[in-house]
């Protein structure tokens, strides 16, 4: 009984703390919403059952142990329990499809169908940078290569991702986002930022000698400051200065 | 005239021995391997109108022709070959006499030797050996990453040592440590006098310090070692330099000692069990290498055949995985996780094994739901072949295969659920005997149940869209690994160490290395899990000032996990050489491995068993697993117990 509460409370003080740790960087886009709550059921699932097992173990080391005298004393011979082992498969089988379930539910959520209006931007990954394409679709007239990546507020974008030698992994943490890179296909992912400011973009998968510094940066800005930075970018290449190198956000 | 005579007996005697199996004969073997693939280069370059030795190109083709004939050779050098070429020649073969059985001196497990139990010796020690290495190296890599740009090693070197390490601790010590514990032990649980191909057992053991040699090798190499990871993508290890060949070969010949000593182990297990006992009367540890061996002969194929396109994509441009030149690159992780999915649980099953029989015996209880155990065990080979895609939620691949591949992943934790639960209930009521083995049991099952919910919350794809390929996945591996893997490996060593070397371990040095390497491995790795989710990439040689902290706890108590390791070895080495000599049964287990003296006679049972009953009566008064027929000198007398149902 004492044990029992024990087990209770260690898992209302595990879930209370689940909620204290900062496990993530900042959330700023809706998949990052939605990736978050699905990381604390996880997590809220997982707790009863590491506090269940652990607490076997240790009532059991209380309780079970050897004392002096027993050195020669054995168990008794309980060979099993078609019950209790029935309900130890059932459960974990509910309780892991309900959970799989549930991620679908939220992989639908983050990767749902094209908006009416999307922003789309070609990522390409060489070693050991990244640089982008915005189409005519979002220039208004030839494509814009920069090696800055701006994005706009509260709008979906979508990622063409593209590389140019080995695999990379276009990953945006702040937005809980990434896809290999991978030479001869093209992948994707679309995203709609929720929160201004500036955010590191990684190369998530080793691609060589310069990986571990091919880091980078996104700007999440207004939709008026997307246009009017594209704008300007545009003049500068129609210009002749080299395209974007330099300028900074 | 003295002087000459001398010269020619020298020059006799060497001739003999170069004649006779052993490391000259094996020396000899491999100038002769470097000679021909020399030789070979030369005529089809030269013959297809390609430069000549001028070329560095060239160097390296007869390097990778090498690093294949050489190795070959010096096995034939060695005397691994020894009997069947005779057979096959229609020579005199000689007689199995087993005069290569039992090791009398420490020399006698530096040669070519057909027993079980020295194999299984030779397979352990050599696993430990690279365990160290590989450890060391772990160390180096805590020193260079417990400072952000940190210029400790530089960024190749880096990249070597952590492929490097990872190679040598999954091919080289975890998945052979197994093999080896499962060797010395399981023809003496199932009552056999050996493995069923003794000659097969003694060569698949010499391909694994080959394959070690070589990937520690590759740090000579032009270049650097190889160093994109264990899992080498396509195309970064079609381009890089020729340390890469090493680790592509290396791993052919870890594989075919893989697929050997399976097939011996199935063959055995099938064909090798003393009368009466049945499948469901095998210990566990039997039934987990059944299981893993299944599992072995129909992956591993698949990770030669990733090797093998990579060599053909290096060496003549088959352009497998060349996107430029019609070439797949997915293809190359279809095929790597193919195997390499079930390869962990290639190592994990056996630990699986390992802990059934610990607990039983140190609970002193039957097994909770013995059949259950053993079913559950297939039932995650047949699941195992079915969830290979988990690790490429992000490669790219069609975005369907990742729903299946979810819902199997998530189900696949059902039958590892199942064993963990039993053996939970195997601990209630029982009367816990806990020394170190049962603790390294214990801490398995916390640390291991950690590592199967980070598996689980890895199954949900939007979750691991997130945190793939980052440190979380580096904490998930090592809480399975080293957490599950390792600590089974530890409890099973200490398990049977007085088996093997007829000596017991210090009991209170075990304590301190259980408690020591539970505490820092925690303060290890589970920082990682937030480095991972906070956005850290694993591979990486420098990273964001943001991880500063952490990862300078990470190293400090990693060093700690380093220095309970030298705990162990102290222990081990000392008892070895001078511990208090051990019973027969020590642990006053059922199993037929303890019914024989410790060490084991030669020939393993003196007197032949008969299985009456299960293998974890315990609690059952007066139950036996085995009964033992009279010796004849002493007919009558012979029987241990006599069985009471
Ligand atoms: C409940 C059981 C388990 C589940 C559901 C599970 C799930 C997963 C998943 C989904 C990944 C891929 C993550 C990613 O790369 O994005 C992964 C990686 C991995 N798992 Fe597990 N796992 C389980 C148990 C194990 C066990 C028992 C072992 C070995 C003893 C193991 C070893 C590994 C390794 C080595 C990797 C990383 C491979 C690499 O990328 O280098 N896992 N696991
Ligand atoms: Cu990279
Ligand atoms: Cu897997």
């Amino acid at each position: 009984m004492v044990a029992a509460a024990c087990a209770a409370i260690a898992i209302a003080i595990g879930i209370v703390i689940s909620y204290l740790i900062h496990w993530f960087p900042v959330q700023a886009s809706t998949q990052a919403k939605n990736t978050d709550r699905l990381y604390h059921v996880l997590v809220i699932a997982s707790i009863p059952i590491f506090v269940l097992v652990v607490s076997v173990i240790l009532y059991s080391v209380w309780q079970f142990r050897m004392r002096p005298g027993e050195e020669l004393k054995d168990g008794p011979p309980i060979h099993g329990n078609t019950r209790l082992e029935v309900f130890w498969t059932a459960i974990p089988t509910v309780l892991l499809l309900g959970l799989v379930g549930y991620s679908f539910v939220v992989l639908k959520e983050n990767e749902q169908g094209r908006p009416a209006k999307e922003v789309q931007i070609q990522a390409t990954g060489e070693q050991f940078a990244w640089s982008y394409t915005y189409p005519p679709s979002v220039t208004g007239g030839a494509p814009l290569k920069s090696d800055q990546l701006y994005v706009p507020l509260d709008q979906s974008v979508y990622f063409n991702i593209r590389a140019k030698d080995v695999i990379h992994a276009f990953w945006i943490p702040a937005f809980r986002l990434q896809e290999d890179a991978v030479p001869g296909i093209t992948t994707h992912w679309r995203v709609t930022p929720t929160r201004l400011g500036t955010y590191p973009v990684v190369c998530n998968l080793l691609c060589g000698l310069g990986h571990s510094l091919m880091r980078s940066k996104v700007h999440v800005v207004t939709q008026q400051q997307f246009h009017s930075w594209v704008a300007g970018q545009m003049s500068a290449s129609a210009g002749g200065a080299a395209s974007s190198t330099g300028s900074s956000g | 005239m003295r002087h000459r005579d001398e010269d020619s007996g020298v020059q006799t005697l060497m001739a003999a021995r170069l004649k006779q199996p052993g490391f000259l004969r094996g020396g000899l073997g491999i100038l002769i391997g470097i000679a021909f693939s020399a030789l070979l280069t030369w005529v089809v370059r030269s013959s297809t109108g390609h430069s000549t030795f001028h070329h560095y190109l060239s160097s390296e083709a007869i390097l990778t022709v090498s690093l294949i004939a050489a190795p070959l050779a010096f096995l034939v050098g060695l005397g691994g070959f020894d009997y069947w070429f005779y057979w096959a020649a229609g020579k005199k073969t000689r007689p199995e006499d087993h005069s290569s059985h039992g090791a009398y001196t420490w020399k006698d497990y530096f040669r070519i030797n057909t027993d079980h139990k020295v194999i299984g010796i030779q397979y352990t020690v050599n696993s430990f050996f690279f365990l160290l290495v590989g450890g060391l190296i772990a160390m180096l890599m805590r020193a260079q990453l417990a400072q952000p740009g940190s210029h400790f090693v530089d960024a190749n070197t880096f990249n070597g040592l952590f492929s490097v390490h990872a190679s040598l601790l999954i091919f080289l010590f975890i998945i052979p440590v197994f093999a080896g514990l499962g060797n010395f032990v399981i023809p003496l649980m199932i009552g056999a006098p050996d493995m069923a191909f003794p000659r097969l057992n003694a060569l698949s053991f010499w391909l694994l310090p080959i394959a070690g040699l070589m990937m520690l090798g590759s740090f000579f190499a032009p270049g650097g070692a190889f160093a994109d990871g264990w899992t080498a993508y396509a195309p970064l290890s079609d381009t890089a330099p020729v340390g890469q060949t090493f680790f592509s070969m290396a791993v052919q010949f870890a594989g075919a000692s893989s697929i050997m000593t399976a097939l011996n182990f199935l063959v055995t297990i099938i064909t090798m069990r003393a009368p009466g006992m049945s499948f469901f009367r095998m210990p566990l540890l039997v039934w987990a290498n059944f299981a893993t061996s299944l599992l072995v002969v129909i992956a591993t194929p698949f990770i030669a055949a990733s090797q093998f396109f990579i060599l053909l994509d290096r060496g003549l441009h088959f352009n497998f995985f060349n996107a430029a030149k019609g070439g797949d690159v997915l293809m190359y992780q279809h095929v790597f996780w193919f195997y390499s999915h079930p390869a962990v649980y290639i190592m994990m099953l056996p630990g699986f094994g390992i802990i059934s029989e610990v607990i039983a015996v140190k609970a002193r209880k039957p097994i909770f739901g013995y059949r259950m155990m053993a079913f559950s065990l297939l039932a995650i080979v047949g699941l195992g072949f079915t969830v290979w895609a988990h690790h490429m939620f992000t490669s790219g691949m069609a975005a369907w295969i990742r729903i299946p591949m979810a819902i199997t992943t998530a189900i696949i934790a059902v039958p590892t659920g199942i064993k963990i639960f039993s053996w939970l209930a195997t601990l209630w009521r029982g009367v816990l005997h806990l020394d170190t083995p049962m603790l390294f049991a214990l801490g398995f099952l916390t640390t291991f149940t950690l590592g199967g919910i980070s598996g689980v919350m890895l199954a949900m794809i939007p979750f691991d869209i997130h945190v793939s390929a980052t440190y979380f996945i580096v904490a998930h591996i090592h809480y399975v690994l080293f957490g599950g893997s390792l600590m089974t490996i530890f409890a099973g060593v200490y398990y049977w160490f007085p088996k093997m070397t007829g000596r017991m371990f210090d009991e209170r040095l075990g304590k301190w290395h259980f408690w020591t390497t539970f505490v820092f491995f925690n303060l290890t790795f589970a920082p990682m899990h937030i480095l991972g989710l906070e956005g850290m990439p694993r591979r990486v040689s420098t990273y964001a000032s943001q991880f500063a902290g952490l990862n300078l706890f990470i190293s400090l108590a990693s060093f700690g996990l380093g220095i309970s390791t030298l705990v162990f070895l102290y222990n081990m080495v000392t008892s070895w050489r001078g511990g208090p000599k051990s019973v027969s049964n020590p642990w006053r287990a059922l199993t037929l491995e303890w019914q024989v003296s410790s060490p084991p006679p030669v020939f393993n049972f003196d007197r032949l068993p008969t299985v009456v009953g299960g293998p974890y009566e315990y609690g059952v008064p007066g139950a036996v697993h085995g009964i033992f027929a009279p010796t004849p000198a002493a007919a009558g007398s012979g029987v241990l117990r006599e069985p009471s149902r």
